[in-house]
């Protein structure tokens, strides 16, 4: 019998590493976690709380040693594309680089350890920067105020169309329709709905971007808002932005921009100054904070001072005049849509978001705009031809490609993008938006120094080329990662969600 | 274009569902385009028996990993049967979908109502045209 | 520019190949006038040396447990979290990768939630976890509207003791929606008023918290069999979530939503954020589950692994009528609860468990025994209770600031029925010592 790493070690690829669920590795008695001695008298839970109201197991938490758990989480660390190992090309999600410094900049235990409940007096440091950041994202979006609360792009969302809605009402108007284009984000619609609100969807046109006439058609007295992405999602400017907005205006709506894409126009241009009434922030992905597996992100939603009564409470604010100097938590806005969150947001994230606009200043947001979009650029100008561009024009931040020049060979986008995987690249985005069909977005970022970009579409030329040559390798992908594709048809129609100690999730 | 198979004798809707007349029971399911298009079918989410429906009524839904397609009444009536296999076998759909992997039963309330449904041949331009 | 690698020469190259003279004319699709014709305002920029003496004097004018022992909690627990912690979160592939959208290249990240949900499963005695919420109050928030379309009834009760901010944000979600929120009392024993009057067919769920806001541990059974009666879903929201180190699975007292904050498993305070909301239902509900979700499976070569599935439920696919407009969570938060309940076991959450139960214990005897203070509910608490003083809370919490103490949080804006009194909450962080300085403060016989 062969006694070689295949059977003895646990590696696959030399020091690539297989690693079972925690619970297998757990042995009874082991522990990782050591309390000091307790210095006040020993309780029984029983006694104090009553037997009813005490557990006497915790299942499905594994019993294993400190040395288990770090390599554990180490392991399957190793499993992961990531930022820092390479492009990340994934659009409409601003895969930037997340300086260190942002990370040590929030675990200052100044800012680590501030408890969110403690007086104002003793939190000085950290409202004074909330208040700086709120100003800075005001002038850089245009708009007057700024809310930091959101926790994500999707809550910020969520708030803005809350404010639109109290808007109208405080005035009297009860209007329930919301316009929204065909190409924008899912959580757009979905947060409207939240509001109750009737979603009505708007055709891009045959250019990719949406035209003053079907605004004005669909526009009428019950229509709340526009919600509009600029750059949209095929990475195009909206170039009518303005007299969009003006229709909308003039039909007693406001707009609502998403701000998912303002990475494109930091210090070019100012959606506050376009039009737009209320706008989300996405800290995570313009403003560099790390995207962290999934989050946490930051979504601060600005506004015009027409929807500021309606911002939601508590609203950070300086002291001025006869109240002496600092910085306060204001919870007087009777207007207010209330509390989004139990406290006052993802701090963390904008101590990050302030550390980078500092960081680079006015001209240093400037250039990521124009290297972000230099980026874009380029990297259509090496792909235009071999992929097909459903809508040509000037990029901003990102491009949208097709696999519709791969017709007949059998490649479809799925396949390109987990050939891209063997290339060492994470895919970008794809068969999003919903209005390109195959849709392959690329959204480079201005990280990506010209080499890297070159490499990247070396990469997806070779595998356009690979589909005509040799298809069944490029539908065959991943070939070179730990895993190969994973079946999410059987994963969805027999859901298996947690580990059980006997069944299916048992180690063959 | 790709193959696509649409009986003969069955009525089609533009949402492309099926509806096959068995005495004073109307099946329905939905046609061999749909199921292709949506690929591995993964849920079907039903009404329960008892539910009335109208022409053109949202009854249900069906899922492959990445889309919804909504399921629409083809006629009115009550739903009085609903097909209990799908629960744990979804996969029924593609497998079968005009035998096995059939939806609902409706009494329809008023069977002329099939008349505005297209025959096979209708139902197959209809695709045609689609898939240009 | 540190962040940005492009030389000049590269970017002459690169508007070249674009076809452009100037990097302005990348902006021709930007109207002229819609452009900004000055630069923003915004101070200059500073060096990585500059900015952290700037970042050092802000944080230094902030309270922490550093510089103060905390008896602050309320729904932010001041616990230690073990290094592993922040040294395994901080792993590049963990901090800078994205939604595991393709599974080949995310299996660590999918592998580490598949991990979470069963951990939260085991914790809260239920069948199905999601990948996180932003924080105990929006996931009570999502926990009532999965409420409303499991039962398709629109009347939600909050039963007394839930934090008042969560009960401010479920009001907030629901304002555009047809739904009516009903807000039950507490008792003078701090727990809720009976519910039973207040349920009929019309009602989606009750919402209870465990522990109270102010302390005292609910007795959940009553409410479960009332609300079944009713068919009214039971929602149980925790904000303290290590309680559940020694409380009974709410799953097994009939909960059919377990929802809260999971930050004090191994997650910084960070002035209230990022914190870890959780979800837990049972199975049958799944379909209803706001959220990202992870479930096992098998690769084309029959090895095992993770993906997101269930994703229909979501925005991404189902637009308006997704089950939640959430996309971006609280992963890498989610992944650091994991690791700090994965060092501690059941063992060491039990046992840090009845050490802050000990010590609640341990300070709720001091204070009753000093004069001039007293316990607003002598009932069962876990780490956290009622102290009714005879002087103003703003006074001790200010004396107490001036010797080094966060003292607790002033009742007086949510409870003002109580007369003066302030919420104490005792961790493993706060040692015998510091608790005596506490009943010291509190009480009449000051130093």
């Amino acid at each position: 019998m062969s006694r070689g790493p295949e059977k003895v070690g646990n590696t696959t690829r030399g020091i690539a590493y297989e690693e079972p669920l925690l619970f297998e590795r757990s042995r009874p008695g082991r522990r990782g976690f050591a309390l000091p001695p307790l210095d006040v008298p020993e309780v029984e839970p029983e006694a104090l709380l009553g037997a009813e109201a005490c557990r006497e197991t915790i299942p499905d938490l594994p019993e294993v040693s400190e040395v288990d758990v770090v390599r554990h989480f180490t392991r399957l660390s190793t499993w992961n594309a990531a930022v820092d190992l390479g492009l990340y090309p994934l659009g409409s999600c601003t895969m930037k680089y997340n300086p260190r410094q942002n990370e040590a900049a929030a675990a200052l235990p100044g800012f680590a350890g501030a408890h969110p409940l403690a007086p104002a007096s003793l939190s000085q440091g950290i409202l004074q920067l909330m208040a700086e950041l709120e100003r800075h994202l005001a002038e850089i979006s245009g708009l007057d105020r700024v809310s930091l609360q959101p926790a994500a792009g999707a809550q910020g969302e969520l708030a803005g169309i809350m404010m639109i809605r109290a808007y109208h009402r405080h005035r009297g108007e009860s209007r329930d329709r919301v316009l929204i284009p065909d190409s924008a984000h899912g959580t757009n619609p979905a947060s409207a709905a939240l509001n109750g609100y009737r979603v009505q969807t708007l055709e891009s046109g045959p250019d990719g971007l949406l035209h003053p006439e079907t605004v004005a058609a669909a526009m009428g007295p019950d229509v709340a808002a526009l919600m509009i992405t600029n750059p949209n999602t095929l990475g195009l400017f909206e170039t009518h932005i303005e007299p969009i907005c003006e229709i909308v205006h003039t039909g007693g709506g406001l707009v609502y921009g998403d701000g998912a894409n303002l990475n494109a126009l930091l210090g070019i241009a100012r959606p506050g100054d376009l039009g737009i009434d209320v706008m989300h922030f996405n800290l995570h992905k313009t403003f560099s904070t790390p995207h962290g597996g999934g989050g946490p992100g930051a979504g601060p939603v600005g506004v015009k001072n027409i929807l500021a009564p309606y911002l939601p409470v508590p609203v950070v604010r300086e002291l001025a005049g006869d109240e002496g100097e600092g910085f306060v938590l204001d919870y007087d806005f009777p207007h207010s849509i209330g509390r989004l969150h139990a406290h006052h947001g993802n701090v963390g994230m904008m101590i990050r978001a302030w550390a980078y606009i500092r960081s680079l200043g006015a001209e240093g947001l400037r250039r990521c705009a124009e290297m972000a979009v230099l980026n874009a650029n380029y990297l259509l100008s090496r792909l235009r031809g071999t992929y097909h561009v459903p809508y040509e024009g000037r990029v901003m931040h990102e491009c949208v490609l097709s696999d519709r020049l791969l017709q007949g060979t059998g490649v479809t986008t799925l396949d390109v993008a987990k050939r891209l995987i063997d290339y060492g690249y994470h895919p970008p985005t794809i068969y999003f938006p919903l209005v390109v069909q195959g849709a392959i977005m690329i959204e480079p970022t201005e990280s990506e120094s010209l080499e890297g970009l070159d490499r990247f579409a070396e990469a997806m030329l070779a595998v356009a080329e690979e589909a005509r040559t040799d298809p069944e390798r490029v539908r065959a992908a991943p070939t070179r990662t730990r895993l190969a594709r994973l079946d999410e048809t059987r994963a969805a129609r027999r859901p298996v969600l947690r580990w059980q100690p006997a069944g299916p999730s048992k180690r063959p | 274009m790709a193959e696509y198979e649409f009986p003969e004798g069955l009525r089609y809707s533009e949402e492309d569902e099926w509806a096959r007349l068995e005495g004073d029971r109307l099946v329905v399911g939905i046609t061999d385009y749909a199921q292709q298009k949506l690929g591995d079918i993964v849920f079907v989410e039903l009404p329960e028996a008892g539910t009335h429906v109208e022409k053109g009524d949202r009854f249900g839904s069906i899922e492959s990993v990445k889309a919804v397609a909504d399921l629409f009444a083809p006629a009115s009536g009550e739903i009085i049967e609903v097909n209990p296999d799908l629960e744990d076998h979804p996969e029924l759909v593609n497998e079968d979908c005009y035998g096995d992997g059939w939806m609902v039963v409706i009494a329809p309330d008023d069977p002329a109502e099939l008349d505005d449904l297209m025959d096979a041949a209708a139902y197959a331009k209809h695709v045609e045209s689609r898939e240009d | 520019m540190r962040f940005i690698p492009h030389t000049e020469p590269e970017v002459r190259h690169m508007l070249a190949a674009v076809g452009v003279e100037e990097i302005e004319h990348l902006f021709d699709s930007i109207p002229a006038d819609a452009r900004l014709s000055r630069p923003l305002d915004l101070p200059r920029p500073l060096s990585e040396q500059e900015l952290f003496a700037r970042l050092r004097e802000l944080a230094a004018r902030n309270a922490t447990p550093e510089s103060h022992t905390c008896f602050l909690g309320a729904g932010a627990y001041a616990h230690f979290v073990p290094s592993v912690v922040s040294a395994l979160a901080s792993r590049a592939e963990f901090l800078t990768s994205y939604t595991p959208y393709q599974p080949e290249i995310s299996q660590g990240t999918l592998q580490a939630i598949f991990e979470w949900q069963t951990m939260i499963c085991g914790i809260t005695g239920l069948e199905v976890s999601n990948a996180s919420l932003y924080d105990g109050a929006s996931a009570t928030a999502e926990a009532v509207l999965m409420a409303i379309r499991l039962t398709r009834r629109h009347r939600v009760l909050l039963a007394g003791g839930l934090h008042p901010h969560w009960r401010d944000v479920v009001r907030t979600y629901l304002q555009g929606l047809d739904a009516e929120v009903v807000e039950l009392g507490v008792g003078t024993d701090g727990r809720s008023e009976p519910v039973d009057s207040h349920l009929d067919g019309e009602v989606a769920c009750v919402v209870v918290q465990q522990p109270a806001f102010l302390g005292p541990v609910q007795d959940l059974a009553p409410v479960a069999a009332a609300a079944r009666e009713h068919g009214a879903l039971l929602v149980v929201a925790v904000a303290e979530a290590l309680s559940l180190g020694l409380l009974r699975a709410p799953g097994e007292l009939g909960a059919d939503i377990v929802c809260g904050e999971a930050q004090s498993f191994g997650i910084p305070l960070s002035f209230g954020g990022p914190h870890l909301g959780f979800l837990a239902a049972r199975r049958r509900f799944v379909r209803q589950l706001p959220g990202r979700l992870v479930g096992e499976t098998v690769d084309a070569r029959g090895r095992r692994g993770y993906v997101l599935t269930l994703s229909t439920r979501e925005q991404h696919i189902r637009r308006e009528r997704a089950t939640s407009n959430i996309c971006t969570n609280q992963g890498l938060c989610l992944l650091m609860a994991t690791i700090y309940l994965s060092l501690l076991g059941p063992h060491g959450l039990r046992t840090l468990a009845r050490d802050n139960l000990a010590r609640a214990h341990y300070a709720r005897t001091r204070i009753a025994a000093t004069p001039g203070v007293e316990l607003v509910h002598p009932g069962p608490v876990f780490n956290e209770f009622a102290v009714r003083t005879d002087r103003p809370p703003a006074e001790i919490l200010e004396e107490g600031a001036s010797r080094g103490l966060l003292a607790g949080l002033d009742l007086e804006p949510h409870a003002p029925e109580l007369g003066p009194a302030l919420l104490v909450c005792t961790t493993e962080l706060a040692s015998r010592k510091e608790i005596d300085r506490l009943v010291n403060l509190l009480g009449k016989n000051r130093p």
